[in-house]
């Protein structure tokens, strides 16, 4: 038994019970359905700029250039102008390639101890299959609940359902993002668990989020598949928050309390995202190791915190000293004035 | 130095891909829309299931109707009430909801779902026996 996954997960389920019982036995729905989703949502954009704007306050770091690649050097050595760029072009292919690709995480690597003692890095490539599966069924999954924000309804969200729902198989239709959320994050979360190195370094605030999103994804299949909720009355509560018109209290009333447990899950998530990990969302733009070219050769970097230090020249020495020089027969850069000369 | 101008714009393309569904609907509410009911199903009062388990359900309805169909063989549904249907979507859904654009259709393009039932039961609304 573990503290630090147990209370994250007793929090998720408590934050469930709170949004079930509170509009299906409290009837708080304006509560759960309007109030709240829009102060998560404040919260959420403010707080995201916020804190990115603390990042962009501080100072652009010296290039630290962890490379993957021969740096640009002689003409006859070819440098990797990916993995090691020089230029702002590299970068943006590197970047990009980071945000879309997680080459990062593709490079995991797991140290074992052979039978013999010897010390070997195995290639580990499943956080990354986990990690890249997660990130773009979760973002399919995203941009496929804009269906219930717009209307009319863009023919791109109804091409990504069509593309989601290839297979054809279930009434509804079973989205495959949906599936593949719920396994990639189930994986996320009980690798956290079970390896016991993942584990040790795991926090409450590791768990939280995976547990947070795994009730997410796992409301939402519910009320698609199994515990039907009204669709209808679902969208006129969602359009009538992005078009400020509001359904009646009793369309409300109406929606089961599933749905506001789900409502509520993401309105925490919302809430909950400037002030935790899940942060890496604006940070991956601003690490600094991925987004600066490898140019210090090529450019003088300027300590950004350098404050004016008063510097006493060799040529201000000179002025200073010239004559006792002279006198002692040192060279100096600057003959003595003529004047001065002749006293001699 | 520092990128602040780099920031500052990706973090308004940000907000504005946020508040994207805000903008996109500006001022304009979207109620649901109201299904038309012809005269036929005005008449038969109920429907194969109760209003609120027929307009969450009939699609898994459907869908078990389907399988036992040509599984099974079997053609009769028996509601809770004790009334049977024929189990078809043309013969009996289709029968008394003839009006597919005011009926299916206004809920279906609203919350932007396209059963592909209606790939073949549309322009082949009788079935021969």
């Amino acid at each position: 038994m573990n503290v630090k996954y147990m209370y994250s997960f007793l929090a998720v389920i408590v934050l469930f019970l709170i949004a079930y019982v509170g509009t299906e036995a409290v009837g708080l729905q304006w509560l759960f359905g309007v109030l709240i989703p829009y102060a998560a949502l404040l919260v959420f954009l403010v707080g995201f700029i916020r804190k990115v704007m603390g990042w962009a306050r501080s100072a652009v770091p010296f290039r630290i250039p962890t490379t993957c690649g021969q740096q640009r050097t002689l003409p006859w050595i070819r440098p990797n102008s990916i993995d090691n760029p020089s230029t702002a072009g590299g970068v943006v292919v590197r970047m990009f390639l980071e945000i879309v690709a997680f080459r990062s995480l593709f490079r995991n690597t797991r140290m074992t101890t052979k039978p013999d003692g010897r010390i070997a890095y195995q290639w580990e490539i499943f956080l990354w299959l986990g990690a890249l599966a997660f990130h773009y069924a979760f973002a399919v999954v995203v941009l496929r609940h804009l269906r219930f924000f717009l209307e009319p309804v863009p023919a791109p969200i109804k091409l990504l359902e069509t593309v989601d729902a290839f297979f054809q198989f279930g009434l509804p239709v079973v989205y495959l993002s949906g599936v593949v959320l719920l396994i990639a994050v189930a994986y996320l979360a009980l690798r956290r668990v079970f390896i016991p190195m993942v584990r040790y370094i795991s926090l409450a605030n590791d768990f939280f989020p995976l547990f947070l999103i795994f009730g997410i994804a796992f409301t939402g299949i519910l009320m698609r598949y199994f515990s039907k909720v009204d669709i209808l009355s679902i969208k006129a509560l969602t359009m009538g928050l992005v078009s400020f018109s509001f359904p009646d209290t009793a369309v409300l009333k109406g929606i089961d309390g599933l749905f506001y447990g789900h409502l509520f899950f993401v309105s925490v998530l919302l809430a909950y995202f400037p002030f935790s990990k899940l942060m890496h969302l604006g940070g991956i733009f601003l690490s600094p190791t991925r987004n600066l070219p490898n140019d210090t050769r090529m450019h003088r970097h300027v300590n950004p915190w350098n404050y004016p230090v008063h510097v006493h020249t060799y040529q201000e020495y000179e002025d200073d000293f010239r004559e006792k020089m002279v006198e002692a027969g040192l060279p100096v850069d600057k003959p003595l004035a003529p004047a001065e000369a002749e006293k001699e | 130095m520092n990128d602040k101008g780099k920031i500052v714009t990706g973090l308004v393309i940000f907000a504005a891909l946020v508040s994207f569904p805000f903008w996109y609907n500006l001022g304009k509410a979207a109620p649901p829309p109201e299904v038309v009911l012809t005269d036929k199903a005005k008449a038969a009062k109920e429907c194969v299931l109760p209003k609120d388990e027929i307009r969450t359900e009939h699609m898994q309805l459907l869908d078990v109707w389907r399988d036992t169909q040509v599984r099974d063989g079997q053609t009769v549904y028996i509601n809770a009430k004790g009334k049977s249907y024929i189990m078809s979507l043309s013969n009996t859904c289709l029968d008394c909801h003839s009006n597919y654009k005011d009926f299916c259709d206004r809920c279906h393009v609203y919350a932007s779902v396209d059963p592909y039932c209606f790939d073949c039961h549309i322009d082949n609304p009788k079935e021969t026996k």
